[in-house]
């Protein structure tokens, strides 16, 4: 039986309590005689181009292309993969959706998952809902108080939202939780991991998901512009949008691969999530990565204003293509994604959420980057990983209280 | 070799027809001070085998009693480190075998070479890491044997007939194998012990070394059931938890020790005098 892929160079494995590992095992097995049958291929296509709404468009912002760069120095074109048209408003939707139905197959009768934003809990409680299985969703008390519109979305879905109160109230405590309830609940219970993190099998199983996304842009990229992007750019938390776009490129060298994660309150402070950029090599949540610990080994509590990036560690792969420097990782503040966000509302028209407002910071500087480097001005491609309308509560007060003299 | 400690009181209790007696305490749990002698008290209690554990931010496999103290050792500033220092100020004062019991974050933080030499610096006598499975096990493994520690390894309901082959296989020996009872986290009450403990009877068998049976064990019944077959049990959360009340209540280091002592002393009875279930424990109601 051919097997998923364990290891990215020296990152991933399988870190996990002995409870875990028949369970992992049980997914592997499935992921590899189940999703490439041509059962589940049929019917995982429909329900992403009937239910999910797929193929996403490609958009050409050329508003925000002649904001950015005025003259035409820089930008020849740049695309947004529209992951926000997505059923549910962002691209976790294409994992959970497949992982429910492969649980499904599986014979499991029920769904947990974690989220930060609620994104991911809100996709899973809909994939749930879908296919009539009962879903307990855990999620940080602070991310619940700063995203009660998913809360209000996923408790409507029929999920059960349990909040977690240990350590930072934040994702990385509503991961542990939700491994606590896996480990006990582990002969019924399928675990819908939300990003290309965790134990093997899912950073290379959220990763495979993912890809139609990097896939579907590659293709509409050659029909539009007759020509692959010059860079692809998306923002990382733990990283599934971001190996999702990635996974259609790798093979490409000309495509310049860019992730932007988020530096909270500054890299110089403590108040940050870079963890590909100030990370150490470390084990959390089942996978050796990169992570944001101590010189004692222990775990620091991340910061970003945006929920969804507010993680301390990074899927796998993508400590690996930061080594291997196969992509590249810059950082955006808290400070710099907010005024994005008003930024791509103005130009465009698109109230993006915050965590993708972190991949869009970036781009003037990787159009001036990229087009220093090959000579021209370049056409760009970013993943518009998810709408914002769930982070309105933190962007309206940061905006007016930014807005106010 | 330092694992002749573990093998020793395996020994020891086999031959007189007695389980072995392993508690866990939380070290730096409240506090350096009473963590130590709340380890003491253990032995003094009774307990054959001491798991120290090593606070960890992420607490995984563990239950709440546990993760609380986890979190509130780290508060001030415990980790690898105070486990180290607890487990020298016990072996100075005792040849009780020690086991750190943590999280492998810190310790590949800190290297695993350097974490071997400096557990057996400190009269450690093997490793139980809770994440860290055989199949990545690089480092930890081969560096703690080459010292004449053992690495202990976890067997859970789940675990598959292969893996359980692959630990009979493993050469050096295991020092013991601990066998969870339960799918679920430390802590949690498990029906069914007495089958945990003919299940880990089995797998000792099969491996070739002594096997333990752990979570769920809440007083000396439970702790009499689960030893009925196994080579010992493993007594965690209902420790820790008394270590819990005494620091609310605001009691010294030697009051809580006390305590600790009060309740390790009928687990030790139910686990010594498995083969005669009609002893009446020492001081504790039967149950």
């Amino acid at each position: 039986m051919p097997g998923l892929r364990r290891r990215f160079g020296d990152y991933g494995g399988r870190y996990v309590a002995e409870t875990l590992h028949e369970a992992l095992d049980e997914l592997e097995a499935a992921f590899v005689t189940i999703v490439p049958s041509e059962a589940f291929r049929t019917e995982l296509d429909r329900l992403l181009r009937t239910y999910v709404g797929r193929p996403t468009p490609l958009f050409r912002a050329d508003r925000l292309a002649r904001a950015i760069d005025p003259k035409n120095e820089t930008i020849s074109a740049l695309y947004l993969k529209r992951e926000d048209l997505a059923h549910t408003g962002a691209h976790k939707i294409n994992n959970a959706i497949a992982q429910v139905l492969l649980a499904r197959t599986m014979g499991k009768t029920r769904i947990i998952a974690e989220t930060g934003a609620g994104q991911h809990g809100v996709a899973t409680a809909t994939a749930a809902a879908l296919f009539g299985l009962p879903c307990e969703v855990f999620m940080g008390a602070e991310d619940i108080a700063r995203q009660a519109p998913n809360v209000g979305r996923m408790r409507l879905l029929g999920a059960a939202v349990r909040p977690v109160t240990s350590g930072s109230r934040t994702l990385k405590d509503a991961m542990n939780e939700a491994l606590r309830d896996w480990v006990t609940h582990v002969r019924t219970t399928h675990y819908c991991v939300g990003s290309a993190a965790g134990p093997h099998p899912y950073p290379e199983l959220v990763a495979q998901f993912q890809t139609v996304i990097g896939e579907e842009a590659r293709a509409q990229m050659l029909e539009v512009e007759g020509a692959l992007p010059d860079a692809a750019i998306a923002c990382v938390g733990g990283g599934s949008n971001a190996i999702g776009l990635f996974r259609g490129f790798l093979a490409d060298p000309s495509v310049a691969l860019y992730g932007v994660e988020a530096a909270g309150a500054g890299l110089d402070t403590e108040r940050h999530a870079a963890t590909l950029t100030r990370g150490r090599k470390g084990v959390l949540h089942g996978a050796k990565t990169l992570v944001l610990a101590d010189d004692g080994g222990q775990i620091l509590e991340a910061h970003s204003v945006s929920a969804g990036l507010d993680y301390p560690g990074v899927g796998p792969e993508h400590a690996h293509l930061r080594d291997t420097g196969r992509a590249t990782y810059l950082t955006t503040t808290d400070g710099e994604a907010l005024a994005e966000t008003r930024r791509l509302a103005r130009t465009e028209g698109l109230l993006v959420a915050l965590e993708t407002a972190h991949a869009f910071a970036r781009v003037e500087e990787i159009s001036r980057r990229e087009a220093r480097t090959r000579g021209r001005p370049v056409t760009l491609l970013v993943c518009l990983s998810g709408r914002g309308d769930k982070d309105l509560a933190t962007t309206l007060p940061a905006l007016e209280a930014a807005e106010t003299p | 070799m330092s694992t002749a400690r573990i093998a020793g009181a395996f020994e020891r209790r086999r031959a007189a027809g007695q389980g072995v007696l392993v508690t866990y305490l939380c070290a730096g749990f409240p506090d350096l001070e009473t963590s130590v002698a709340v380890a003491l008290a253990c032995v003094e209690g009774g307990a054959d085998v001491l798991e120290i554990g090593c606070p960890f931010s992420d607490p995984t496999a563990d239950g709440e009693v546990i993760a609380r103290a986890s979190t509130a050792a780290l508060r001030r500033g415990g980790g690898l480190s105070t486990a180290l220092e607890v487990a020298a100020r016990v072996r100075a004062v005792s040849d009780v075998p020690l086991v750190l019991f943590g999280y492998y974050n810190p310790i590949f933080v800190a290297g695993e070479r350097e974490t071997a030499q400096r557990a057996l610096a400190a009269g450690v006598d093997a490793f139980l890491v809770v994440d860290l499975p055989p199949e990545e096990e690089q480092e930890l493994g081969p560096a703690a044997s080459e010292l004449g520690l053992g690495v202990v390894p976890l067997v859970a309901p789940t675990t598959r007939e292969s893996r359980i082959a692959r630990l009979a296989g493993a050469r050096p020996l295991p020092p013991f194998v601990y066998c969870v009872s339960v799918t679920g986290v430390t802590g949690r009450a498990a029906d069914g012990l007495a089958v945990a403990s003919r299940r880990a009877r089995e797998i000792g068998d099969r491996v070739g070394a002594p096997a333990v049976v752990g979570f769920g064990v809440t007083g000396p019944s439970s702790a009499r059931e689960a030893g009925l077959h196994a080579d010992g049990v493993v007594v965690g959360s209902a420790l820790v938890q008394v270590v819990e009340d005494a620091t609310a209540r605001g009691l010294s280091p030697s009051e809580t020790a006390k305590l600790v002592r009060e309740a390790t002393s009928p687990l030790a009875h139910a686990v010594h005098t498995r083969n005669e279930p009609s002893a009446p424990p020492p001081s504790a109601p039967r149950t």
